[in-house]
């Protein structure tokens, strides 16, 4: 066996048969325990559900996923803007960050209730709003370090070349913030996700997963709300993976291949 | 029209905390056009402020300095020396010739210009078909050659190093070493030169000015006629094994005379 | 701008944390005043940017003056009738008192987890080889998908005849959202010290143990501190979500969903959405405080 299948069979050995084990003892437990549906659902029964509701499936992750691109879009395009803002203008620094600091530590889901009473009950707007807020302070707080962290050689090198703070934000503060936005993306796009299906379950629309979700658990079709779960799981998956790719695509070139580890 | 004028210049850094650092007491030195000055002593005597000093990167608390018959501020605005530092502190995100364009793009040069500058100083430091590779697929003096090609990228008359070979091997720094006497002789131009070797900095100037521990004051100044053309065999004269002598006792002197602690008592 | 090597003179710690707190406060005038602005200007029942309705309705029945809000806190929360004459202020703190100690204990229990997932991790390559990815993509999964199942399990749960609490239900996705942040962390910093330094023990014959507690946990302490923030903003969501979906009486979540209701009561919703925030910055505080006493002799973080 060359060296290199017998690396990814290593490395993804593990985790596989790991997930397959619990995968396993899961449907034993439930079966053997016979455990109610209100507890735990069997996996087969979940993916039997699953295909049986596909298409509503699809619809709804369609209804989420749509609301978490805009809000991931736009969420980004302010969080990009106000970073440069900031690392250009100290005194905006100084009165937006402790704001993003404290909002984010606060839940800020309750902040839907007070949404849905702002738009119309049918309107998607309040559950955008939300992603694009959640999205806007992860970049922003991500971009923004990312500005800042200028190693000192390259700031005296730029200071001896008497370069404006133009210059040095364009040449300098830019390229070398660039992975913390993939890194910002990266955790943005399925918090975005997340954020897009559970406002849902403060009232609003109901048409997309999180609505779903819990209808069916309070009907007690409970198989098909797990089903509606795993749904909001590979939307999110999906989401990342997106992102991961575009960013290896993008770094590519910049850095070392990464070697082994420390 | 001297290169650089350093004129009763003191530094004082004062941190705030009823601290006061005087890095620098009464530093005069004139640095004459083609010179190839070093400046050494022992860690903390102000050698690389100093440096700065002349670079603007800081101002002095007293006195002033010239650069190019201009006050360095003048100087730095104007681009009148090139920059060489420890780290090479080459962007990791541009390729090696554009990292050699960056100070002619600041300049505003046109692409053409640039390109063709760039690729000039890539066959000065004789790396010319790395041209397209990034920082990080280079060695450690490979990158400094690259550093060192930026910042003559512009010619500028005047070139300050701040320990550019401070990071490498022996046998590597001899090399750079004689690389750069060869470059520097091609374009004609002034450099002032940090270093902590004795060796190294009786190899590569015309003269060695020796400094004292804080606060740094220029205690020896040692002239080194080792002529222009200097190359392995220089290493072996007993002119170049006489003059590390020198510059080793008048670091020692330096040391003695003001005390332990670098308190003048005279 | 600040060059290295040219030290300005510092400004004392205390004259930063003041300017830091004044324009805190700055900032959340300027918020009130855009928000009063928005009401005096934007449209009373909403209205259109390009044809997409995006402005939210400005009227006082949705939005309250921020005057209005902050006497609600006051007055007592059933002004009309004669039993319920508590102050909503006091009503709202008792919600976040209960929500409090249940993401303690969530975040107590997602900590200690945590912690040890990662040091088992650390210990057997093959452990972290078969979890990690999990942890990594759990961050990824929306975990929070689990509150309605949560919600099922109600007050109906009976685990090898122990009745579960309503409460545990929150504290334990309260852990869960804390656990993964905190372990994949952990991780990272038990895994942090240098090749150099891990030769150094092993050339003083340092067993794993002695290793993990003089090298890999102080190492570790600049990669848990900021993962506890994490993990405090997450046990603060789980709780909240939990108790939501539960309905579990007596926590700040449940008051949210309960004063949203009150449409003749526009202000009161807000004060519950205020309570909420309290409880979030009051675990950031806390982390904030271990932060200071954990970094206090490290190196700060390098910037321009």
């Amino acid at each position: 066996m060359s060296a290199r299948l017998a690396a990814l069979a290593r490395n993804l050995g593990p985790p596989l048969l790991f997930g397959a084990a619990m995968l396993g003892l899961w449907q034993l437990v439930v079966r053997g325990f016979d455990l109610k549906p209100y507890f735990l659902v069997a996996p087969t029964d979940i993916a039997e559900a699953f295909t049986d509701n596909w298409h509503n499936i699809w619809e709804a992750m369609k209804v989420s996923g749509t609301n978490a691109a805009v809000g991931l879009a736009v969420g980004t395009l302010f969080g990009v803007v106000l970073s440069f803002l900031l690392a250009r203008f100290r005194l905006l620094d100084e009165l937006v960050t402790p704001l993003s600091i404290a909002l984010n530590a606060i839940p800020a889901f309750v902040l839907v209730s007070v949404f849905n009473n702002m738009f119309s009950s049918t309107s998607e707007v309040p559950r955008r709003l939300m992603v694009t807020i959640v999205v806007f302070f992860v970049v922003l707080v991500n971009v923004s370090k990312g500005l800042r962290q200028v190693a000192p050689v390259h700031a005296e090198l730029m200071h001896s070349y008497a370069a404006s703070g133009w210059q040095l934000l364009g040449k300098v503060r830019v390229p070398n913030a660039v992975p913390y936005l993939f890194t910002a993306l990266r955790i943005a796009a399925p918090l975005s996700v997340i954020y897009a299906y559970v406002s849902e379950y403060f009232g609003g629309a109901q048409n997309g997963l999180g609505s779903r979700i819990t209808s069916n658990i309070v009907n007690s079709k409970n198989s098909v709300g797990w089903a509606y779960v795993g749904g909001a799981c590979i939307l999110g998956l999906a989401f990342y993976l997106f992102f991961a790719l575009v960013e290896t695509i993008v770094v590519s070139g910049r850095v070392q291949p990464s070697g082994g580890r420390a | 029209m001297s290169a650089v004028v350093v004129s009763g210049v003191d530094k004082i850094f004062s941190t705030g905390k009823a601290a006061r650092v005087e890095a620098l007491v009464g530093i005069d030195l004139t640095v004459e056009q083609g010179e190839f000055v070093s400046l050494i002593g022992p860690s903390g005597c102000g050698k690389s402020t100093l440096l700065r000093l002349i670079a603007n990167l800081i101002e002095p608390t007293a006195g002033s300095v010239t650069v190019n018959g201009k006050p360095a501020h003048q100087a730095r605005l104007d681009q009148d020396y090139g920059m060489a530092f420890q780290q090479a502190g080459l962007f990791d995100w541009r390729s090696v010739t554009k990292n050699i364009e960056l100070p002619l793009e600041l300049k505003g040069w046109d692409r053409t210009n640039r390109r063709a500058r760039a690729l000039e100083m890539l066959e000065l430091v004789k790396l010319p078909e790395f041209a397209s590779h990034m920082p990080w697929q280079l060695s450690g003096g490979m990158q400094q050659r690259i550093a060192i090609a930026r910042a003559l990228a512009a010619h500028p008359p005047l070139l300050l190093m701040d320990k550019p070979f401070g990071a490498l091997d022996e046998m590597t720094r001899e090399h750079m070493q004689a690389e750069l006497l060869r470059i520097c002789a091609k374009t004609a131009t002034t450099v002032v030169f940090v270093t902590h070797s004795i060796p190294e900095a009786v190899y590569l100037s015309t003269r060695v000015v020796v400094m004292s521990p804080r606060p740094g004051r220029i205690t020896n100044i040692i002239d080194v006629p080792l002529g222009g053309a200097r190359n392995d065999d220089t290493r072996e004269d007993s002119i170049f094994f006489q003059k590390i002598t020198e510059v080793r006792e008048a670091l020692r002197g330096s040391e003695l005379q003001l005390g332990a602690r670098g308190i003048e008592d005279r | 701008m600040n060059v290295p090597g040219n030290p300005s003179v510092a400004e004392s710690a205390v004259g930063r944390r003041a300017r830091r707190s004044v324009m805190f406060v700055l900032a959340l005038a300027l918020v009130a005043a855009g928000w009063e602005l928005y009401k005096w200007l934007g449209p009373e029942n909403g209205g259109e940017i390009f044809g997409w309705k995006l402005l939210p309705r400005a009227k006082d029945r949705v939005m309250p003056h921020v005057v209005d809000i902050i006497t609600r806190f006051a007055d007592p929360i059933n002004p009309s009738s004669n039993v319920g004459q508590e102050s909503v202020f006091s009503v709202v703190m008792k919600g976040v008192w209960f929500s409090f100690r249940l993401v303690l204990a969530g975040f107590g229990l997602g900590l200690v987890a945590g912690v040890l997932l990662a040091v088992l991790m650390a210990r057997l390559r093959l452990a972290e080889r078969a979890i990690l990815p999990y942890l990594v993509i759990s961050q990824t999964v929306p975990l929070i998908a689990l509150a309605p199942l949560v919600a099922s399990w109600g007050g109906k749960l009976e685990l090898f005849g122990w009745e579960w609490p309503r409460w545990l239900t929150a504290t334990v996705l309260g852990a869960f959202l804390t656990f993964f942040p905190i372990a994949v962390g952990t991780l990272r910093g038990l895994q942090s010290p240098s090749a150099a330094s891990l030769e150094l023990m092993d050339s003083l014959a340092a067993p794993w143990r002695h290793t993990l507690f003089k090298l890999r946990f102080p190492a570790a302490v600049p990669y848990i501190v900021p993962a506890l923030k994490l993990g405090a903003a997450g046990s603060v969501i789980g709780v909240v979500v939990a108790e939501i979906s539960t309905g579990l009486r007596g926590g700040i979540g449940r008051l949210v969903i309960e004063f949203m209701r009150r449409s003749n009561d526009p202000a009161i919703v807000y004060t519950a959405v205020i309570g909420a925030a309290a409880l979030g910055l009051v675990m950031a505080g806390l982390v904030a405080l271990a932060d200071a006493v954990f970094m206090r002799n490290r190196p700060k973080e390098a910037s321009a």
